[in-house]
Protein backbone atom coordinates (compact mmCIF):
# COMPACT_ATOMS: atom_id res chain seq x y z
CA UNK A 1 0.00 0.00 0.00
CA UNK A 2 2.73 2.09 0.98
CA UNK A 3 4.19 1.34 -2.19
CA UNK A 4 1.14 3.14 -4.34
CA UNK A 5 1.25 5.96 -2.39
CA UNK A 6 5.02 6.36 -3.07
CA UNK A 7 4.88 5.23 -6.84
CA UNK A 8 1.52 7.88 -7.15
CA UNK A 9 3.46 10.63 -6.23
CA UNK A 10 6.69 9.63 -8.28
CA UNK A 11 4.47 9.19 -11.54
CA UNK A 12 2.53 12.86 -10.43
CA UNK A 13 6.02 14.35 -9.99
CA UNK A 14 7.05 12.86 -13.17
CA UNK A 15 4.65 14.82 -14.97
CA UNK A 16 5.29 17.96 -13.95
CA UNK A 17 8.92 17.71 -13.90
CA UNK A 18 9.68 21.32 -14.44
CA UNK A 19 8.38 22.05 -10.94
CA UNK A 20 11.06 19.06 -9.45
CA UNK A 21 13.67 21.53 -11.55
CA UNK A 22 13.16 24.82 -10.51
CA UNK A 23 13.79 23.23 -6.86
CA UNK A 24 17.45 21.99 -7.81
CA UNK A 25 18.07 25.15 -10.23
CA UNK A 26 17.15 27.29 -7.43
CA UNK A 27 19.65 25.19 -4.97
CA UNK A 28 22.34 25.54 -7.20
CA UNK A 29 21.82 29.23 -8.59
CA UNK A 30 21.94 30.60 -4.34
CA UNK A 31 24.79 28.11 -4.01
CA UNK A 32 26.54 29.41 -7.03
CA UNK A 33 25.86 33.22 -5.80
CA UNK A 34 28.48 32.94 -3.06
CA UNK A 35 31.62 32.04 -4.64
CA UNK A 36 31.12 34.72 -7.39
CA UNK A 37 29.95 37.61 -4.78
CA UNK A 38 32.98 36.51 -2.44
CA UNK A 39 35.42 36.15 -5.26
CA UNK A 40 38.81 33.94 -5.47
CA UNK A 41 39.55 34.05 -1.67
CA UNK A 42 39.78 29.98 -1.06
CA UNK A 43 40.20 30.06 2.53
CA UNK A 44 37.05 32.04 3.10
CA UNK A 45 35.45 30.20 0.81
CA UNK A 46 36.46 26.79 2.41
CA UNK A 47 35.32 28.35 5.68
CA UNK A 48 31.56 29.37 4.64
CA UNK A 49 31.13 26.50 2.32
CA UNK A 50 29.15 24.26 4.94
CA UNK A 51 27.01 26.82 5.83
CA UNK A 52 25.80 27.93 2.88
CA UNK A 53 25.00 24.84 1.04
CA UNK A 54 22.60 23.51 4.04
CA UNK A 55 21.15 26.81 4.33
CA UNK A 56 20.36 26.49 0.15
CA UNK A 57 18.96 23.45 0.88
CA UNK A 58 16.88 24.17 3.75
CA UNK A 59 15.47 27.20 1.55
CA UNK A 60 15.00 25.00 -1.11
CA UNK A 61 13.16 22.67 0.27
CA UNK A 62 11.02 25.40 1.43
CA UNK A 63 10.20 25.84 -2.39
CA UNK A 64 8.33 22.04 -2.58
CA UNK A 65 6.86 21.54 0.58
CA UNK A 66 4.13 23.66 -0.41
CA UNK A 67 3.12 21.56 -3.05
CA UNK A 68 3.33 18.13 -0.93
CA UNK A 69 -0.32 18.22 0.40
CA UNK A 70 -1.84 21.19 -1.64
CA UNK A 71 -2.22 19.59 -4.80
CA UNK A 72 -3.82 16.95 -3.35
CA UNK A 73 -6.10 18.93 -1.21
CA UNK A 74 -7.53 21.04 -3.90
CA UNK A 75 -8.91 18.28 -6.13
CA UNK A 76 -9.90 16.20 -3.59
CA UNK A 77 -7.63 13.68 -3.79
CA UNK A 78 -6.54 13.98 -0.51
CA UNK A 79 -9.89 12.82 1.05
CA UNK A 80 -10.21 10.07 -0.48
CA UNK A 81 -6.46 9.77 0.61
CA UNK A 82 -8.26 9.35 3.88
CA UNK A 83 -11.10 7.31 3.41
CA UNK A 84 -8.22 4.62 2.29
CA UNK A 85 -8.77 1.51 4.17
CA UNK A 86 -4.98 2.31 5.73
CA UNK A 87 -3.67 3.77 9.07
CA UNK A 88 -3.01 7.66 8.00
CA UNK A 89 0.40 7.57 9.29
CA UNK A 90 1.68 5.38 6.60
CA UNK A 91 -0.41 7.45 3.56
CA UNK A 92 1.56 10.63 5.39
CA UNK A 93 4.64 8.06 5.14
CA UNK A 94 4.65 7.62 1.25
CA UNK A 95 3.76 11.13 0.67
CA UNK A 96 6.94 12.57 2.54
CA UNK A 97 9.07 9.55 1.54
CA UNK A 98 8.19 10.52 -2.17
CA UNK A 99 8.96 14.38 -1.56
CA UNK A 100 12.15 13.23 -0.54
CA UNK A 101 13.08 11.50 -3.21
CA UNK A 102 11.86 14.05 -6.04
CA UNK A 103 12.79 17.65 -3.93
CA UNK A 104 15.84 16.21 -1.87
CA UNK A 105 17.91 13.61 -3.45
CA UNK A 106 18.56 15.38 -6.94
CA UNK A 107 20.21 18.13 -4.06
CA UNK A 108 21.81 15.40 -2.44
CA UNK A 109 23.23 14.13 -5.94
CA UNK A 110 24.44 17.67 -7.25
CA UNK A 111 25.73 19.51 -3.54
CA UNK A 112 29.33 17.65 -4.25
CA UNK A 113 29.38 19.43 -8.01
CA UNK A 114 28.18 22.44 -6.84
CA UNK A 115 30.79 22.03 -3.77
CA UNK A 116 33.65 22.45 -5.96
CA UNK A 117 33.33 26.26 -6.51
CA UNK A 118 34.25 26.62 -2.65
CA UNK A 119 37.61 24.47 -2.88
CA UNK A 120 36.37 22.40 -0.67
CA UNK A 121 38.76 18.58 -1.10
CA UNK A 122 37.40 15.16 -2.16
CA UNK A 123 37.32 14.15 1.00
CA UNK A 124 35.09 17.35 2.27
CA UNK A 125 33.10 16.83 -0.46
CA UNK A 126 32.31 13.11 0.26
CA UNK A 127 31.29 13.99 4.19
CA UNK A 128 29.05 17.38 2.67
CA UNK A 129 27.14 14.57 0.37
CA UNK A 130 26.84 12.22 3.16
CA UNK A 131 25.67 14.57 5.98
CA UNK A 132 22.82 15.64 3.32
CA UNK A 133 21.93 12.23 2.85
CA UNK A 134 21.59 11.52 6.34
CA UNK A 135 20.28 15.08 6.80
CA UNK A 136 17.53 15.85 4.00
CA UNK A 137 14.67 13.35 5.25
CA UNK A 138 14.42 15.20 8.13
CA UNK A 139 13.66 18.28 6.12
CA UNK A 140 11.28 16.62 4.35
CA UNK A 141 9.48 14.61 7.66
CA UNK A 142 9.58 17.85 9.10
CA UNK A 143 8.44 20.21 6.55
CA UNK A 144 4.95 17.82 6.30
CA UNK A 145 3.77 18.57 9.53
CA UNK A 146 3.96 22.40 8.84
CA UNK A 147 3.06 21.57 5.33
CA UNK A 148 -0.29 19.77 6.83
CA UNK A 149 -0.63 22.65 9.56
CA UNK A 150 -0.96 25.10 6.77
CA UNK A 151 -2.93 23.40 4.60
CA UNK A 152 -5.79 25.51 2.75
CA UNK A 153 -4.39 28.92 4.64
CA UNK A 154 -3.51 31.75 2.52
CA UNK A 155 -0.26 32.83 2.55
CA UNK A 156 0.44 29.05 3.57
CA UNK A 157 4.04 29.45 2.21
CA UNK A 158 5.11 32.31 4.16
CA UNK A 159 3.86 30.63 7.09
CA UNK A 160 4.98 27.36 6.44
CA UNK A 161 8.53 28.91 6.38
CA UNK A 162 8.12 30.92 10.09
CA UNK A 163 6.50 27.08 11.21
CA UNK A 164 9.38 24.63 10.17
CA UNK A 165 12.89 26.59 9.44
CA UNK A 166 13.27 27.21 13.06
CA UNK A 167 12.68 23.40 13.81
CA UNK A 168 15.13 23.01 10.89
CA UNK A 169 17.90 24.31 13.16
CA UNK A 170 19.22 21.10 14.37
CA UNK A 171 19.54 19.70 11.33
CA UNK A 172 21.16 22.50 10.33
CA UNK A 173 24.32 22.62 13.50
CA UNK A 174 24.78 18.91 12.88
CA UNK A 175 25.36 18.91 8.86
CA UNK A 176 26.80 21.78 8.50
CA UNK A 177 29.20 21.19 12.32
CA UNK A 178 30.07 17.52 10.14
CA UNK A 179 31.36 19.38 7.14
CA UNK A 180 33.04 22.00 8.82
CA UNK A 181 34.88 19.44 11.00
CA UNK A 182 35.68 18.01 7.61
CA UNK A 183 37.19 21.33 6.62
CA UNK A 184 39.48 21.60 9.46
CA UNK A 185 40.73 17.84 9.25
CA UNK A 186 38.63 16.53 12.30
CA UNK A 187 36.27 13.53 12.26
CA UNK A 188 32.93 14.41 11.04
CA UNK A 189 31.40 11.33 12.83
CA UNK A 190 30.22 12.46 16.06
CA UNK A 191 28.36 15.41 13.91
CA UNK A 192 26.94 12.62 11.56
CA UNK A 193 25.50 10.18 14.53
CA UNK A 194 24.15 12.71 16.17
CA UNK A 195 22.10 14.08 12.50
CA UNK A 196 21.42 10.03 12.01
CA UNK A 197 20.45 10.25 15.54
CA UNK A 198 18.11 13.31 14.46
CA UNK A 199 16.73 12.19 11.36
CA UNK A 200 15.48 8.56 13.72
CA UNK A 201 13.63 10.93 16.01
CA UNK A 202 11.87 12.26 13.32
CA UNK A 203 11.04 9.44 11.43
CA UNK A 204 9.29 8.07 14.83
CA UNK A 205 7.30 11.15 15.45
CA UNK A 206 6.21 13.27 12.69
CA UNK A 207 4.43 11.12 10.61
CA UNK A 208 2.42 11.20 13.30
CA UNK A 209 1.88 14.53 13.83
CA UNK A 210 1.43 15.09 10.64
CA UNK A 211 -1.73 13.18 10.41
CA UNK A 212 -3.09 14.45 13.06
CA UNK A 213 -2.61 17.99 11.92
CA UNK A 214 -4.38 16.93 8.20
CA UNK A 215 -7.17 15.63 10.17
CA UNK A 216 -7.43 18.94 11.80
CA UNK A 217 -6.64 20.67 8.78
CA UNK A 218 -9.31 18.88 6.30
CA UNK A 219 -12.38 19.19 9.02
CA UNK B 1 -30.75 1.90 9.10
CA UNK B 2 -31.16 -1.26 7.39
CA UNK B 3 -29.47 -2.89 4.37
CA UNK B 4 -31.02 -2.35 1.08
CA UNK B 5 -32.03 1.15 2.01
CA UNK B 6 -31.54 4.18 0.25
CA UNK B 7 -31.61 7.88 1.58
CA UNK B 8 -32.22 11.01 0.00
CA UNK B 9 -30.94 14.26 1.29
CA UNK B 10 -32.55 17.40 0.22
CA UNK B 11 -32.34 20.82 1.77
CA UNK B 12 -31.40 24.44 0.76
CA UNK B 13 -28.19 25.35 0.71
CA UNK B 14 -25.55 25.63 3.44
CA UNK B 15 -28.88 23.47 5.29
CA UNK B 16 -25.89 20.50 6.24
CA UNK B 17 -26.02 18.18 3.41
CA UNK B 18 -22.07 18.13 2.65
CA UNK B 19 -21.77 17.87 6.22
CA UNK B 20 -24.11 15.27 7.56
CA UNK B 21 -21.98 13.31 4.86
CA UNK B 22 -18.71 14.21 5.77
CA UNK B 23 -19.57 13.16 9.46
CA UNK B 24 -20.99 10.04 8.36
CA UNK B 25 -17.34 9.25 6.36
CA UNK B 26 -15.82 10.17 9.29
CA UNK B 27 -13.74 13.18 7.94
CA UNK B 28 -15.49 15.48 10.45
CA UNK B 29 -15.82 15.19 13.94
CA UNK B 30 -19.73 15.31 15.17
CA UNK B 31 -20.19 18.25 17.32
CA UNK B 32 -22.94 16.14 19.76
CA UNK B 33 -23.87 12.27 18.96
CA UNK B 34 -22.08 9.68 17.62
CA UNK B 35 -22.47 6.92 14.35
CA UNK B 36 -22.63 3.84 14.86
CA UNK B 37 -21.39 1.16 12.37
CA UNK B 38 -23.00 -2.66 13.31
CA UNK B 39 -23.29 -1.66 17.19
CA UNK B 40 -19.62 0.04 17.02
CA UNK B 41 -18.56 3.75 16.86
CA UNK B 42 -17.10 4.32 13.89
CA UNK B 43 -14.15 6.27 15.18
CA UNK B 44 -13.40 3.32 17.14
CA UNK B 45 -13.90 1.26 14.03
CA UNK B 46 -11.28 3.14 12.13
CA UNK B 47 -10.09 1.70 8.73
CA UNK B 48 -12.81 -1.01 9.46
CA UNK B 49 -15.21 1.26 8.81
CA UNK B 50 -13.33 3.13 6.05
CA UNK B 51 -13.11 0.26 4.05
CA UNK B 52 -17.13 -0.50 3.96
CA UNK B 53 -17.17 2.83 2.75
CA UNK B 54 -16.89 4.94 -1.00
CA UNK B 55 -17.75 8.41 -0.45
CA UNK B 56 -17.88 10.46 -3.61
CA UNK B 57 -17.76 14.34 -2.73
CA UNK B 58 -18.06 17.38 -4.89
CA UNK B 59 -14.85 17.59 -5.92
CA UNK B 60 -13.79 14.97 -7.73
CA UNK B 61 -10.90 13.57 -6.26
CA UNK B 62 -9.20 12.59 -9.62
CA UNK B 63 -5.42 13.93 -10.54
CA UNK B 64 -5.85 16.00 -13.81
CA UNK B 65 -2.18 14.40 -14.62
CA UNK B 66 -3.11 11.07 -14.73
CA UNK B 67 -5.59 9.56 -17.35
CA UNK B 68 -8.76 7.91 -16.68
CA UNK B 69 -7.29 4.66 -16.49
CA UNK B 70 -4.77 5.33 -13.96
CA UNK B 71 -7.09 7.13 -12.06
CA UNK B 72 -9.65 4.52 -11.69
CA UNK B 73 -6.50 1.87 -10.84
CA UNK B 74 -4.25 3.60 -8.66
CA UNK B 75 -7.61 5.48 -6.30
CA UNK B 76 -8.74 1.29 -6.41
CA UNK B 77 -5.01 -0.18 -5.63
CA UNK B 78 -5.08 2.78 -2.45
CA UNK B 79 -8.56 1.33 -1.22
CA UNK B 80 -7.09 -2.38 -1.45
CA UNK B 81 -8.99 -3.48 -4.75
CA UNK B 82 -6.59 -4.23 -7.82
CA UNK B 83 -8.34 -3.41 -11.03
CA UNK B 84 -6.63 -4.53 -14.23
CA UNK B 85 -6.05 -2.39 -17.20
CA UNK B 86 -9.10 -4.63 -19.12
CA UNK B 87 -11.51 -4.18 -16.52
CA UNK B 88 -10.66 -0.57 -15.91
CA UNK B 89 -10.99 0.12 -19.44
CA UNK B 90 -14.35 -1.81 -19.65
CA UNK B 91 -15.77 0.19 -16.63
CA UNK B 92 -14.76 3.40 -18.36
CA UNK B 93 -16.52 1.90 -21.35
CA UNK B 94 -19.84 1.71 -19.34
CA UNK B 95 -19.37 5.02 -17.84
CA UNK B 96 -19.69 6.36 -21.28
CA UNK B 97 -15.96 7.34 -21.87
CA UNK B 98 -15.05 4.54 -24.34
CA UNK B 99 -11.92 6.21 -26.63
CA UNK B 100 -11.01 9.09 -23.46
CA UNK B 101 -9.42 6.16 -21.49
CA UNK B 102 -5.91 7.05 -21.78
CA UNK B 103 -6.21 10.83 -22.04
CA UNK B 104 -5.11 13.49 -18.87
CA UNK B 105 -8.39 14.20 -17.46
CA UNK B 106 -7.39 17.45 -17.21
CA UNK B 107 -8.57 17.61 -21.32
CA UNK B 108 -11.75 15.76 -20.06
CA UNK B 109 -14.77 18.27 -19.18
CA UNK B 110 -17.04 18.80 -16.15
CA UNK B 111 -18.91 15.87 -16.68
CA UNK B 112 -16.65 13.63 -17.89
CA UNK B 113 -14.34 13.62 -15.16
CA UNK B 114 -17.41 13.39 -13.07
CA UNK B 115 -18.01 10.35 -14.96
CA UNK B 116 -14.24 9.16 -14.45
CA UNK B 117 -15.13 9.42 -10.44
CA UNK B 118 -18.47 7.79 -10.32
CA UNK B 119 -16.54 4.46 -12.39
CA UNK B 120 -14.97 3.70 -8.78
CA UNK B 121 -18.84 3.16 -7.84
CA UNK B 122 -18.61 0.47 -10.42
CA UNK B 123 -16.09 -1.59 -9.25
CA UNK B 124 -16.19 -1.34 -5.28
CA UNK B 125 -17.68 -3.56 -2.95
CA UNK B 126 -18.46 -1.06 -0.04
CA UNK B 127 -21.31 -1.58 1.77
CA UNK B 128 -22.05 2.29 1.81
CA UNK B 129 -21.97 4.96 -0.84
CA UNK B 130 -21.88 8.46 0.24
CA UNK B 131 -22.50 10.53 -2.60
CA UNK B 132 -22.79 14.06 -2.39
CA UNK B 133 -24.22 16.38 -5.51
CA UNK B 134 -23.13 13.43 -7.80
CA UNK B 135 -25.75 14.67 -10.46
CA UNK B 136 -24.56 18.16 -11.22
CA UNK B 137 -22.78 18.62 -14.78
CA UNK B 138 -24.24 14.96 -16.19
CA UNK B 139 -26.43 14.68 -18.89
CA UNK B 140 -29.55 12.88 -18.72
CA UNK B 141 -28.21 9.72 -19.65
CA UNK B 142 -25.59 9.31 -16.79
CA UNK B 143 -28.08 10.62 -14.50
CA UNK B 144 -30.08 7.34 -15.47
CA UNK B 145 -26.79 5.16 -15.50
CA UNK B 146 -25.92 6.45 -11.63
CA UNK B 147 -29.75 5.68 -10.64
CA UNK B 148 -29.69 2.38 -12.27
CA UNK B 149 -26.71 1.55 -10.37
CA UNK B 150 -28.15 3.32 -6.38
CA UNK B 151 -30.36 0.84 -7.52
CA UNK B 152 -28.06 -2.35 -8.07
CA UNK B 153 -26.61 -1.60 -4.68
CA UNK B 154 -29.51 -1.19 -2.87
CA UNK B 155 -31.02 -4.22 -4.61
CA UNK B 156 -27.98 -5.79 -3.44
CA UNK B 157 -28.34 -5.05 0.45
CA UNK B 158 -26.21 -2.15 0.22
CA UNK B 159 -27.25 1.46 1.57
CA UNK B 160 -26.74 4.56 -0.48
CA UNK B 161 -26.90 7.80 1.53
CA UNK B 162 -27.49 10.76 -2.07
CA UNK B 163 -27.41 14.67 -1.12
CA UNK B 164 -28.96 16.06 -4.82
CA UNK B 165 -31.14 18.52 -5.65
CA UNK B 166 -33.13 16.26 -8.64
CA UNK B 167 -35.67 14.10 -7.60
CA UNK B 168 -33.98 10.66 -8.03
CA UNK B 169 -37.29 8.20 -7.44
CA UNK B 170 -35.91 4.70 -6.96
CA UNK B 171 -38.97 1.74 -8.12
CA UNK B 172 -37.33 -0.60 -5.56
CA UNK B 173 -36.17 -0.68 -1.93
CA UNK B 174 -36.53 1.34 1.02
CA UNK B 175 -36.75 5.39 -0.05
CA UNK B 176 -36.43 7.50 2.57
CA UNK B 177 -36.48 11.27 2.39
CA UNK B 178 -34.63 13.48 4.85
CA UNK B 179 -34.92 16.89 4.68
CA UNK B 180 -32.68 19.17 6.30
CA UNK B 181 -33.56 23.12 7.02
CA UNK B 182 -31.22 25.75 8.00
Amino acid sequence: MLRWIVWRDLMLAWRRRADMLSTVFFFVIVVSLFPLGIGPETQLLRTIAPGVVWVAALLASMLSLGRLFANDYQDGTLEQLLLTPQPLFLVVLGKTLAHWIVAEVPLVLIAPLVGVQFDLSRETLWVLFVSLLVGTPVLSLIGSVGAALTLGLRGGGVLISLLVLPLYIPALIFGAGAVEASVMGTSPSAHLQLLGAFAIVSLLFTPWATAAALRISLE
Amino acid sequence: MSPGTFVQLTGPNGSGKTSLLRILCGLLAAAEGQIMWEGANIRSLGEEYVAQVTYVGHRHGIKDEFSAVENLRISNALNGVSVNQDRAFEVLGQMGLAGRESLPARLLSEGQRRRVALARLLVCDTKLWLLDEVLTSLDKGAVSLVRSLIENHVAGGGIAIVATHQELELPIGRTKRLELTT
